[in-house]
């Protein structure tokens, strides 16, 4: 008889060793806990950002849980994302106030500029674009918030620059 | 017992009754759509069962709410009825209206339960519904979220009926839906395509997927010598389609309408059912002579192969290499057969009906072809056959009785008992004590094996093998208990049935609806009355077209030939 491994799996792995070994502690620690799953998933991408296939798979495989329970709590709860978010992550206020002053502007072109839509990531994985409704600083619109950082009255023309420091950032880090 | 009333008649039920039972106890039938008790399946999702119950604030649910004494219920006032038609009104403000061209149509429990409660507007625009891809990615199904109801009915059935766990619901509110893990499409996926899923699903959202536009194609090309090869189950199965009651053994009659239809020859799944026996019995025989793999297990069911194949890998060298009796029924067809009339094998097209659509997918195996071209062309369901005997206009109940052709259509009442579960079990052990012993087992029928239990075992003293164990398992729930044992060194049977569906072949993927364990069993009695009533033998060994077959062509069991043809190997898969 032949036996033929047929691959469900990823190619490319995008984690790295420790990122693994976190994952695959965490799973360990809560394996024999009833009610894991959702905790598991919470702290998993909390390391991960998000939880594509392999991660689902690797959840599934060390709780024991089915692949299909998994992936029915992660499309469940919205604060699962199947989606990865980038290093930086934009949101653009939409509320009433920052619609009539010129958020839609502001949205247009962060999308032209990283070349992406709302609720998707940049092919750098550094930016990744949602919009919010109303931030609570509405007389200073529009706002967009990166990360912690609440940028206010924003101007398009503007736009680049303030991309554009957290581009450095990443050259500092990384350099 | 608790005494209430349900539209002021007087009821009397055991404790833990729901309301829903307790009025078809006095005959009302309040409709439903999601609960299917049989399968401990009540997730009170669609609502449609609403009744009033004096006192309680909103209308209940009545298939999870428990009666009460002295409770009084109406399940007919006109709230009721709103509510119900508000409820059915919803689910088809957001589904196709396409019933006329619907492969469900007639058979639907939406459209019935629709005309029953009297929805006669629908005020949002017909196309205003959610579409969603059309997965039509395996040979076996054909999903279509847009149908679905969200009932859950095919996630209980994956997960707690058949142990696969393939089935979710993702999302949530009013977009959500069914789909495999991970949304893949099912050819991605561990699906055995055992197709129970298709058997509960109220509507069309998970059907059959339909071929019989192949084979009216093949029916027309005179260049075609069209063969047609029926399972076991269809004779108990096939006239339900046309309003006979369940349990009805329809041989002579389907005979008739498969030759109406314009088939070449009638040949005979059952033929090969008793080669599945010779071959199989002489592997098990074989193994316990030269100490390999034990226990056996059967191999002739294709949903049972892909879930061993999915989860159970390690096990593999446990199953026999026999191919099903399908599969050995093609590669014989298209080199016996072609050989003995001197018709080109590629000219040769083979159809099977069988309970399954599982099978459709096997015989798409890629080494399913050992006849050197794919050995069986086409599989079509039971439902699939009636369709196409409907179409050409063919009242089945009125036909007159056929016979089968020779040389593919005798059999013993061995095989057609291969359509229960526990069949190809006593079937097997029938031959094997008859060629050990010399002598017929004192009794045929070996009851022990028989019935809807989910695991049966049975133990016989054979001749010089000792006592010889055996375990039977059906549905797939079932089998993972009987692998679990069979891992852990916990199981000293020597050979072991497994059939993928509950109930066996009578009760596949591919029969007529709607199910139940009733009708399982009323089935299951047909077979095991032509075993005992119709067939004069009994015995695999005893049919004088297998001998012949041996005698003329295979030579002798798991020869050279039987080897190349009859035999088959395994693929792990990952989960
Ligand atoms: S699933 Fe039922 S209600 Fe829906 S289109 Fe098909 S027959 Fe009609
Ligand atoms: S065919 Fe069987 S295994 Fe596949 S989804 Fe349906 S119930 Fe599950
Ligand atoms: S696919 Fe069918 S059985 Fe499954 S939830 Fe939808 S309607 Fe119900
Ligand atoms: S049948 Fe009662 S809620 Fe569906």
């Amino acid at each position: 008889m032949e036996a033929v491994a047929v691959s469900l799996r990823e190619p490319v792995d995008e984690f790295s060793p420790e990122q693994w070994g976190k994952i695959d502690a965490i799973i360990a620690e809560h394996r024999t806990k009833p009610g894991a799953l959702i905790p598991v998933l919470e702290q998993v991408q909390g390391i991960s950002g998000y939880l594509p296939e392999v991660i689902q798979r690797r959840v599934s495989r060390g709780l024991g849980i089915p692949l299909a329970q998994v992936y029915g709590v992660v499309t469940f709860y919205s604060f699962f994302t199947m989606k990865p978010k980038g290093r930086h992550q934009i949101r653009v206020c939409l509320g009433t106030a920052c619609h009539v002053r010129g958020g839609h502007q502001v949205e247009r072109r962060l999308e032209e500029e990283l070349g992406i839509q709302p609720g998707e990531v940049d092919k750098d994985r550094l930016f990744s674009l949602d919009i919010v409704r109303c931030v609570g600083c509405c007389g200073l619109a529009p706002v967009m918030v990166v990360d912690e950082d609440t940028h206010q009255q924003v101007k398009t023309a503007k736009l680049d620059q303030i991309l554009a420091k957290y581009r450095d950032q990443e050259e500092v880090h990384h350099g | 017992m608790v005494a209430l009333t349900i539209d002021n008649l007087a009821v009397e039920v055991p404790e833990g009754t729901t309301i829903l039972e307790a009025a078809r106890s006095v005959g009302i039938h309040i409709p439903s759509l999601c609960t299917l008790p049989e399968m401990h399946h009540s997730p009170g999702a669609c609502r449609v069962c609403v009744v009033e119950v004096e006192r309680a604030r909103s209308l209940v649910a009545s298939c999870v709410y428990p009666v009460a004494k002295g409770m009084k219920v109406k399940t007919n006032s006109r709230r009721v009825r709103e509510a119900r038609a508000r409820v059915i009104e919803f689910m088809l403000s957001d589904h196709p209206r396409d019933c006329n061209i619907c492969q469900k149509h007639g058979n639907c429990e939406l459209q019935q339960v629709a005309e029953q409660v009297g929805v006669r507007e629908i005020t949002v625009p017909c196309t205003d519904f959610t579409v969603h891809d059309i997965d039509d990615s395996s040979e076996a199904l054909v999903r279509d979220a847009s149908k679905c109801i969200n009932c859950l009915r095919c996630v209980t059935a994956c997960a707690e009926v058949q142990g696969v766990f393939l089935l979710t619901p993702e999302g949530r509110g009013f977009n959500s839906r069914v789909v495999p893990a991970l949304a893949k499409n099912l050819v991605d996926s561990a699906c055995t395509f055992c197709g129970q899923c298709a058997v509960v699903c109220p509507t069309g959202a998970i059907v059959e997927k339909d071929h019989t536009d192949l084979v009216w194609a093949a029916l027309e090309d005179s260049t075609k010598h069209v063969v047609v090869q029926e399972a076991p189950a269809i004779r108990a199965q096939l006239g339900e389609e046309f309003g006979l009651p369940p349990g009805t053994l329809v041989t002579g009659k389907m005979i008739t309408a498969l030759r109406r239809l314009g088939f070449d020859r009638v040949f005979d799944t059952n033929f090969t059912a008793d080669l599945t026996i010779i071959e199989e019995g002489n592997e098990l025989l074989h193994r316990v002579k030269t100490g390999g793999k034990l226990p056996m297990i059967t191999s002739c069911s294709p949903g049972w192969i892909k879930f061993i194949e999915h989860f159970y890998p390690d096990l593999l060298p446990h199953v026999s290499t026999c191919k099903s009796p399908q599969q050995m029924f093609g590669a014989l067809a298209k080199t016996y057969y072609a050989e003995k009339e001197g018709i080109d094998p590629a000219s040769i097209f083979v159809v099977s009906i069988m309970p399954c659509t599982a099978k459709k997918y096997e015989a798409a195996r890629p080494e399913m072809n050992s006849s050197g071209y794919r050995d069986v062309d086409v599989v079509l369901t039971t439902r699939e056959l009636g369709r196409m005997i409907r179409q050409a206009g063919i009242d089945l109940a009125a036909l007159p009785e056929g016979d089968y052709d020779a040389p593919m259509g005798q059999y013993s009442g061995a095989a057609t008992i291969f359509g229960a579960t526990g069949g190809v079990m006593e079937a097997a052990l029938r031959t094997v004590y008859a060629v050990v012993t010399g002598k017929n087992l004192p009794s045929l029928d070996i009851t022990a094996v028989r019935g809807l239990d989910g695991i049966k075992e049975a133990a016989l003293e054979i001749g010089d093998l000792g006592e010889v164990k055996a375990a039977v398992a059906h549905g797939l729930g079932n089998a993972r208990k009987v692998m679990d044992m069979v891992a852990s060194g916990q199981a000293d049977y020597h050979f072991i049935e497994i059939m993928a569906c509950p109930g066996g072949c009578v009760g596949g993927g591919g029969q007529p609806l709607p199910a139940s364990d009733e009708k399982r069993r009323l089935r299951a009695g047909a077979l095991y009355q032509d075993d005992s009533d119709v067939q004069s033998l009994r015995q695999s060994h005893e049919n004088p077209s297998i001998q012949a077959l041996y005698d003329d062509f295979l030579k002798e069991p798991l020869g050279e030939k039987s080897h190349h043809l009859l035999h088959t190997h395994y693929t792990a898969r990952e989960v």
